[in-house]
């Protein structure tokens, strides 16, 4: 069994958390319980978005990354901004004071996420025009999406994208490109670090796809590194010029951005949580337009609304467009020789495989009388979704009971 | 054989936001059953489309979901208008669908072909002026 082996990043803070539900309320895999007085994170659920921690006025939900001392260990330490950590700056007119900045609190080396998503781009472009690949192909980018389809959607799992993420295509990239200029390097002395706007990106970092291990080796908030960043950022000083991508790559910042970036109008690109559900399961029901792409971002406007970021997602954007307004639509081209095919670099064999989360029980007849055991439970319960039994909702509780995890005596109002 | 396990839907005619609701609800619970999501898929499909159908034309009705280890039967039951000829309304892109409910995306004349593609039989009884009943199964 595979269940459970899923090492996550969003946590729980228990002298911090009071028992409050609103996290319960919000999560949407219904993961969480409020059990002896606090929050309780049941981990074959949990998809780590991140919704808890956006919720929670405790800060009692937090989320377990690396930090900057993680990378003291290497003696050549690259860093990969993501393109959302542009949109964080006031008044930035340039990338290079953010690469700059990279470099003065100690990093050798910055490869740019938004670099390797431009070349993404091209070979996606490339991926679509595949025979016989099943559509609508779904975006992998979003690790939040991959794991929740192989939790809750399998029948869509043929669909997802075997393109490994930009982050990922940056570590490999990042890497050849340190081995090249620093030959005397052994491979475990450089140190590969994601600056991230979400927990998730640290999540699949510990766990890779099925048979894939990331190449990163530290993954840091990047609200964690933006204050030392900014007190080291040079405004107006001549700063040399290193950044590698366009409009594209930046792009991928902002929910959209992947798609559009394929040139092409037959694409659906949404975001926040509530809405990518829908879509899945409206794709589901074959109730969608006839599309070849579809992005779905987790967070509300893409990347920029990630829980580890520090601007507010659409002023985010705002700066991230006026950021991209004179740049050269991508900066990184692949001839056509070397679109004839994908390389192995880039793509990933297997997904995670499909862990029914909600499963009863193995066998079907004992899941049949459980779930006629929970209606009839349910139908006695208040229905009026509470939470103050510490089940999201009514049904929630009429399930914890069957299943042996709660008692009726929960139930607040009808213990009234 | 055993008991089946029935789930019962009152689909609302008056709510247009609110059609796909039950189907959405059915998915959910086959999911923890732990049917096989090939099934799931055909099953949520066929009563997606045939929710739709209901809300569009007959003011709603009732949808019952009954599984049992041998399959699951899905019976729509609305009280509209009827359908006048059945084999036509089966062919593929036919619909009396208004302007109104295709600018939405429906209509397309693929409902009930739809239903019988997905499902294993399909049987439909339908009255003028009474009303239609819709029995699907999909084996298991």
């Amino acid at each position: 069994m595979t269940r459970n082996t899923y090492e996550h990043s969003v946590q729980l803070d228990v002298s911090k958390c009071t028992g409050c539900t609103n996290c319960l309320r919000r999560c949407p895999t219904e993961a969480i319980r409020i059990w002896e007085g606090h929050a309780k994170i049941n981990e074959a659920r949990c998809i780590d978005c991140g919704e808890c921690i956006r919720t929670c006025d405790n800060n009692a939900k937090k989320a377990v990354v690396g930090r900057l001392e993680d990378m003291d260990r290497f003696r050549y330490k690259i860093a990969l901004p993501a393109p959302s950590l542009y949109g964080q700056f006031d008044n930035l007119d340039d990338v290079d004071y953010v690469l700059d900045g990279l470099l003065k609190i100690g990093f050798d080396d910055v490869f740019e996420v938004s670099k390797a998503a431009e070349l993404v781009s091209a070979y996606t472009r490339q991926y679509l025009k595949t025979e016989g690949i099943k559509l609508p192909v779904i975006s992998s980018a979003c690790p939040v999406v991959v794991r929740l389809i192989a939790l809750r959607f399998p029948s869509l799992n043929d669909n997802v994208m075997h393109m490994l993420p930009p982050m990922e295509v940056a570590a490999t990239l990042a890497r050849q490109r340190a081995k090249v200029q620093h030959p005397e390097l052994a491979d475990d002395e450089i140190g590969v670090c994601f600056i991230s706007p979400c927990p998730a990106k640290a999540s699949y970092v510990k766990n890779g796809f099925a048979d894939y291990k990331s190449g990163v080796d530290v993954v840091i908030s990047m609200s964690d590194v933006y204050f030392s960043l900014i007190s080291k950022m040079s405004r107006g000083d001549d700063v040399d010029s290193m950044t590698e991508s366009g409009m594209v790559g930046i792009g991928w910042a902002t929910s959209g951005g992947e798609a559009t970036a394929l040139f092409n109008d037959e694409y659906l690109a949404a975001d926040g949580i509530e809405n990518i559900i829908n879509v899945l399961e409206q794709i589901e029901n074959g109730n969608i337009p006839p599309v070849k792409f579809i992005e779905l971002d987790a967070c509300t406007a893409g990347c920029v609304g990630g829980v580890l970021t520090v601007q507010n997602p659409y002023i985010a954007k705002t700066r991230l467009q006026s950021l991209r307004r004179y740049l050269p639509v991508s900066k990184n081209f692949l001839a056509p020789e070397d679109l004839e095919y994908i390389p192995e670099l880039y793509l990933f064999n297997d997904l995670p495989v499909y862990e029914p989360m909600s499963l009863l029980s193995h066998n079907m007849a004992e899941s049949m009388r459980m779930m006629a055991d929970i209606q009839r439970l349910r139908d006695s319960l208040p229905g009026i979704d509470c939470g103050a039994c510490g089940a999201p909702n009514c049904r929630a509780l009429a399930e914890d009971i069957i299943k042996g995890k709660a008692q009726l005596q929960d139930c607040k109002i009808l213990e009234k | 054989m055993s008991d089946a396990l029935v789930f019962h839907f009152d689909v609302d005619g008056e709510n247009f936001t609110s059609a796909g609701q039950a189907s959405t609800q059915v998915k959910k619970n086959l999911r923890q059953l732990g049917l096989p999501p090939d099934i799931i898929r055909r099953v949520s499909i066929a009563m997606y489309e045939g929710e739709i159908n209901m809300v569009i034309h007959a003011n709603g009705g009732t949808a019952d979901v009954s599984v049992t280890e041998e399959y699951v039967e899905i019976v729509l039951k609305d009280q509209g208008p009827g359908i006048p000829n059945v084999e036509q309304a089966m062919q593929e892109g036919f619909s009396t669908a208004t302007d109104s409910i295709r600018s939405l995306g429906f209509g397309a004349g693929m409902g009930l072909p739809n239903m019988k593609r997905y499902t294993d039989s399909m049987e439909i009884d339908t009255v003028i002026g009474v009303g239609t009943t819709i029995t699907m199964r999909v084996n298991l």
